[in-house]
């Protein structure tokens, strides 16, 4: 079964809403593809449109969030990200305040929009600023209990979230734990690290690999910032090769973010796999995945290279 | 009201002391402000500094942030602060940052110094105010220089939409921006049409007379359904006669000279 992160996000948010009274959700003109739309149906006294302005929407959150809220401000990605981020930064993480910017429609993936609409900058963007943290859930149960562990947390947040629908990875059983990766697959050849709608995809290159006696370890990391730097070393320790694979540009997002642990603790090689300083484009969301190589079978080929090219 | 001119007295030399001790900061914004400040903080507002965390106080958010000496000599004069802590503005280590921290600075409610942004964040805190049922009110300070950010507009619509009459937008319409006079770098008039267009009450004030102001807070406090913008002439630099109305006192700081020239005059206002 497959769900988008944004629908866990809608879904969940009501259950908060429900247990919590301070939630407020804010949106720009765009809740019923974020899917705050349950919310705002639910609870229209603690959901706030503020129409297609979201310098004014991160703004009004912030104010929200001085006086006890615990404020969720949802637009696409490329919005959230860009046209408001000095309102991110001076009113929200400079004043470290109680605002979860939940973006939706992250990536390539948001298809056939085109490249105006597909955020492949955000996660650089939001790491670069102090007092942010990152979180790219890669499932629904993943990102049900993401979203609820923000809503715990005091300070801002950034929620990287999905339109197109993913496979299950995680189980009922699953505890997310804020500023931990998970170690999926056992392996000692090569560690393969995704995150969001790619660790699925480095599953299945991971059984492609295992097929021809590479054990390729799979690690999903959904914390980005602050990063699980344990399970990082450990994993450049025991394998030596690492590859990362994000929707998202090849700078500054999750691959950049291990290469700076890997760099200052075990350097090792680190292949990175995400766009590559490029922008998207209008199509289907799985034929662009293809086209820009985020797909399994990539994984699987870069990790033979890699693991064939030192032995 | 002869007390309140003899306090905006004292938060003027306050702001001349503090601006040539740092040698860094904005004395023409300050100074055309000092007057609204003292109305605020001590008729206006229900602050109590005996309880200055109380989740019902009023609110106010110094959206033109550039002019925190102003609000910092105010929140001293008040007792948030010694005013002996004034003389370390902008100093390594001082709590006194460049621009309003809300983080750093007790009294202040929320940090600003982008400009534009404190009004969007006072158009949050209404919201929450309503949300919440509570009865606080919420007042925000803007330049007229700062009118030209888009946000500004973007947060005027959102106040009349959601009807936020706990809302009082003051803005201090001295004329001067850094550039020259808003005429010249980017017109903002006429300001009274423009926000009434988008669903404010407005009243003009002279911002430096204090029975204009208590007709018009209290106006505001009357008005149901909409917020309440105050358009309040000032004069830039007012209280010191070589800064008035002059451009060049934006950002640039009094030298001992014109410190002693400064204080003079204002001590002559108190005799």
């Amino acid at each position: 079964m497959s769900i988008a992160t944004r629908e866990s996000y809608g879904n969940i948010l009501i259950e908060l809403g429900e247990e919590n009274k301070n939630i407020v959700v804010l949106d720009a003109d765009l809740s019923k593809s974020t899917k705050t739309a349950g919310f705002a149906k639910k609870f229209p006294e603690r959901f706030i449109n503020a129409g297609i302005a979201e310098q004014n929407l991160m703004g009004m959150a912030a104010g929200l969030a001085t006086t006890g809220k615990i404020a969720f401000a949802s637009t696409f990605a490329v919005f959230a990200t860009g046209r408001a981020f000095e309102v991110i930064r001076n009113s929200i993480c400079y004043p470290n305040l109680n605002v979860k910017v939940a973006a939706t429609h992250a990536g390539i993936t948001v298809g056939e929009d085109g490249g105006s609409h597909q955020s492949i900058e955000d996660i650089a963007i939001m790491r670069s600023l102090p007092n942010m943290r990152i979180i790219v859930p890669a499932d629904d149960i993943e990102t049900r209990q993401a979203v609820r562990a923000a809503a715990n947390m005091d300070g801002p947040v950034y929620l990287r979230l999905g339109r197109l629908g993913v496979p299950g990875i995680f189980d009922e059983n699953y505890t997310f734990t804020f500023g931990k990766g998970n170690l999926l697959k056992e392996g000692r050849d090569i560690t393969i690290i995704g995150t969001g709608l790619m660790t699925s995809k480095c599953l299945e290159a991971a059984e492609l690999l295992e097929k021809e006696g590479i054990r390729a370890r799979v690690i999903n990391i959904s914390t980005i910032k602050p990063i699980d730097e344990d399970i990082i070393i450990q994993a450049a320790k025991e394998t030596n090769k690492i590859i990362t694979v994000e929707e998202h540009s090849v700078i500054g997002g999750l691959g950049s973010a291990v290469c700076d642990v890997v760099s200052a603790y075990c350097p090792v090689q680190v292949v990175k796999i995400g766009i590559n300083d490029t922008f998207g484009e209008s199509g289907k969301p799985e034929d662009l995945l293809i086209k820009y190589g985020l797909t399994a079978d990539n994984i699987y080929h870069t990790a033979q290279k890699v693991v064939g090219s030192k032995k | 009201m002869e007390s309140m001119k003899i306090y905006a007295n004292q938060l003027r030399m306050h702001i001349i002391n503090m601006l040539t001790e740092s040698g860094s900061g904005h004395p023409g914004g300050s100074l055309s402000a000092a007057d609204l400040l003292i109305y605020l903080y001590f008729k206006e507002m229900n602050i109590d500094i005996e309880d200055k965390d109380n989740p019902n106080r009023d609110r106010f958010i110094l959206s033109k942030g550039h002019a925190a000496p102003v609000l910092y000599g105010t929140l001293a004069m008040k007792g948030f602060f010694s005013s002996d802590e004034l003389k370390n503005l902008r100093k390594a280590g001082s709590f006194l940052q460049g621009h309003p921290d809300m983080k750093k600075v007790p009294g202040v409610d929320m940090s600003t110094g982008s400009l534009g942004q404190g009004f969007s964040a006072a158009v949050g805190v209404g919201l929450g105010c309503k949300i919440d049922k509570k009865t606080y009110r919420v007042y925000t300070l803007l330049g007229d220089g700062e009118l030209q950010e888009g946000i500004v507009w973007e947060a005027a619509m959102a106040a009349s939409h959601y009807k936020l009459d706990n809302l009082v937008a003051i803005i201090d319409n001295n004329g001067l921006q850094i550039d020259g006079t808003n005429d010249e770098v980017m017109k903002v008039n006429p300001l009274k049409e423009k926000w009434e267009s988008f669903g404010w009450n407005v009243i003009e004030i002279d911002g430096h007379c204090f029975s204009d102001m208590e007709k018009a807070f209290t106006a505001a406090k009357q008005t149901k359904g909409q917020p309440t913008a105050i358009i309040a002439k000032t004069s830039k630099g007012k209280g010191i006669s070589f800064m008035e109305n002059q451009v060049g006192w934006h950002g640039v700081t009094p030298s001992q000279a014109e410190r002693t020239k400064a204080i003079e005059e204002l001590e002559k206002n108190n005799s």
